[in-house]
């Protein structure tokens, strides 16, 4: 405990010279020349950067929906290597929570069913499973919408329960793809307040975002550009409700 | 494969997606449905085509006496052979093993009247046993017996188009027909599947038709069913043996071809069987046609649903879906889509063959039917090369990088 809280907090990814290229055709484009950063437990993270600088495959990379050609990654004291298909599905399923730009729920299952959907690949009872996501949602606030589809809900609602769901595996840490790049002001910054508190829980949370009032919102900010980490500095986080 | 947790998944899928289910479930159904109608109704043509052929018992042999052309023991040639009572006798005496049934055929052209109408029409005098010889189908009143034979009555058993032309709607039985010179009585009416001409003949006891013909006992054919259980050669065999019988017996050169006539429907029988597996192979071929164009149809559905379902499976990958669990749904699901609607295509062709019956008849299909096994057979067929056309689709998206599958927007 002493040494968790005062002293050393506990890291949760350490990537050590990462390096990612594409082939295209004869040409090779290199979109990541050498990353290093350290993230620990309970930060909140933006990552920020122009199109083309390299966040999104940063981000698919340490999602495990992409591998990269050289580099260290260890996610919770687990090195991230050799992956095939099945092992990653595995590590995606125990240690990561997804929130995409889009949502992506699925259309034809009501809200209680997407956000029952990943305990349900975790092997998780039936019954067991509706209760932990029913409780999910109540956390985001859309108890009562359990039974409603994708198309009946408002974005910021999708996006809600996009995130119960990624939360609902007890995820080590949430990546979130532009989460209120699909979202207008007012509802992004709801949707921020929830990922705020999610992240005063103690949950690890990285956003990839382009917007500097969502960046603001977070404590620390990465930027990237051309494949490299140009800044990487700790700010005063601030909160969204009190723009709401 | 028997999780409940998987099957809860799937049924939710399909009850979920109502026209994708139904889409695929409908190509299956179609297909065997198709293939089951088809394959009937070419059972049907084959069947219409047996009874033309196969009217008569096949295990029968005819013997017909002729005019020897070569001169034998002290005979001349040119001389006419005939058959007599006793060698009914003798052939019953001396091949009990092989002979069912044993009768002569007498057969003699007379004018026929009733009242006022009048025809000519063929007559046969015959033993009880031709009545198995021809398939005779009795439609009212009896065969002739043996008691007609024995007291030589004057009975008659008619066709059903002699009684048809003679009587109108007279009832024949119990009425006298004058034949000939001779009145005999309508004892029974017949049918037979063999077509009209073979429902214009007038059976009488031939020992009646030897007294009429001043009591000699010549008996023109001899016709002889074999039992069955002896075979192709067993029947060859008999065949011989009775040739050889019956040159020995009427002092025959066993090198004249023209003594004696005997022939075998068996010989026949060979020809038409050949014509059947010709009918059954194109049959065959219309089947696995329609089978092959119903699993065109199955993966044509499937890459169409996998493609589809893209997104979803990204998303499923994504949320820890491993990529054996991707593949597993989608075959678990399309394996149980296409045995239910294969088993309902299956028992609606099965019941639309089974009201056809004889409608089809004017157009040769008689009966179609499709035993079971081969339906069941052709469904499994179909489920099982439903279920590789989904493999590929679905081992090709369960490879797909999520994050390429959830970009396809």
């Amino acid at each position: 405990m002493y040494f968790n809280s005062v002293l050393t907090k506990k890291s949760m990814i350490q990537i050590k010279n990462l390096h990612k290229s594409y082939k295209m055709g004869s040409s090779s484009l290199h979109v990541l020349k050498g990353i290093n950063f350290n993230i620990e437990e309970g930060e909140l993270v933006a990552i920020m950067g122009s199109s083309g600088s390299g966040k999104s495959t940063l981000l698919n990379i340490l999602g495990m929906l992409d591998v990269a050609d050289e580099g260290d990654y260890i996610l919770d004291n687990v090195p991230i290597k050799n992956l095939n298909e099945t092992k990653a599905a595995k590590y995606r399923n125990k240690f990561l929570g997804f929130v995409f730009q889009s949502f992506n729920l699925i259309n034809y299952k009501s809200a209680l069913e997407n956000v029952s959907l990943p305990l349900y690949y975790q092997g998780v009872k039936r019954k067991e499973r509706q209760e932990s996501a029913l409780d999910y949602l109540d956390r985001v606030g859309l108890k009562d919408w359990a039974t409603h589809l994708p198309s009946e809900l408002s974005g910021g609602q999708k996006q809600r329960v996009a995130i119960a769901r990624a939360m609902a595996s007890k995820p080590k840490v949430l990546l979130a793809d532009e989460p209120t790049g699909a979202l207008d002001t007012t509802t992004s910054y709801e949707v921020m307040d929830l990922i705020q508190k999610i992240n005063q829980e103690g949950k690890t949370i990285l956003i990839v975002t382009h917007e500097p009032d969502i960046a603001q919102m977070c404590k620390r900010i990465v930027k990237l550009k051309d494949g490299v980490i140009i800044e990487d500095k700790k700010i005063k986080q601030v909160l969204a409700s009190s723009n709401v | 494969m028997f999780n409940r947790d998987r099957w809860n998944e799937i049924f939710e899928t399909i009850s979920k997606n109502k026209l994708r289910t139904f889409l695929s479930g409908f190509t299956v159904a179609l297909g065997i449905f198709i293939f089951i109608i088809l394959f009937g109704l070419g059972n049907g043509l084959k069947n219409t085509f047996q009874e033309f052929f196969l009217d008569d018992a096949s295990n029968v042999i005819y013997l017909r006496p002729g005019k020897t052309s070569m001169p034998y023991k002290g005979f001349k040639k040119n001389r006419r052979i005939e058959f007599k009572n006793e060698d009914l006798e003798d052939i019953k005496k001396n091949f009990p093993m092989f002979t069912e049934y044993v009768t002569p055929r007498i057969t003699r052209n007379a004018i026929v009247s009733y009242k006022n109408e009048s025809n000519s029409y063929t007559t046969r005098a015959v033993a009880p046993g031709h009545q198995f010889v021809e398939k005779t189908i009795l439609m009212k009143g009896r065969y002739i017996n043996q008691i007609d034979l024995d007291k030589k009555t004057k009975n008659a058993v008619i066709g059903r188009l002699v009684a048809k032309d003679l009587f109108k709607s007279e009832e024949p039985i119990g009425k006298y027909i004058n034949l000939g010179a001779t009145a005999f009585k309508v004892i029974g009416v017949f049918q037979d599947d063999g077509g009209d001409n073979e429902e214009r003949f007038i059976f009488i006891p031939f020992t009646t038709r030897q007294l009429i013909e001043k009591s000699n006992d010549k008996i023109g054919q001899i016709i002889i069913t074999f039992q069955k259980e002896i075979g192709q050669l067993g029947a060859v065999a008999f065949e011989n043996s009775l040739k050889k019988y019956f040159q020995n017996k009427k002092s025959i050169d066993p090198q004249d071809p023209n003594g004696i006539f005997i022939r075998n429907p068996t010989d026949e029988l060979k020809e038409s069987q050949l014509f059947a597996v010709v009918l059954q192979l194109i049959v065959s071929f219309v089947g696995l046609g329609t089978l092959i164009a119903g699993i065109i149809g199955i993966s044509n559905i499937m890459v169409f649903v996998v493609k589809e379902r893209t997104k979803e499976l990204g998303i499923r990958k994504a949320l820890g879906a491993t990529p054996k669990s991707v593949i597993q749904m989608i075959l678990q699901e399309s394996v149980f889509i296409t045995a239910i609607s294969g088993y309902i295509g299956l028992f609606l062709g099965i019941l639309v063959l089974k009201n056809i019956g004889l409608k089809l008849e004017y157009y040769f299909i008689k009966n179609p039917y499709i035993d079971f096994g081969t339906g069941l057979i052709a469904t499994i067929v179909l489920i099982f090369f439903g279920a590789i056309a989904g493999y590929i689709p679905a081992k090709r998206a369960s490879s797909i990088k999520p994050i390429v599958a959830l970009r396809d927007e």
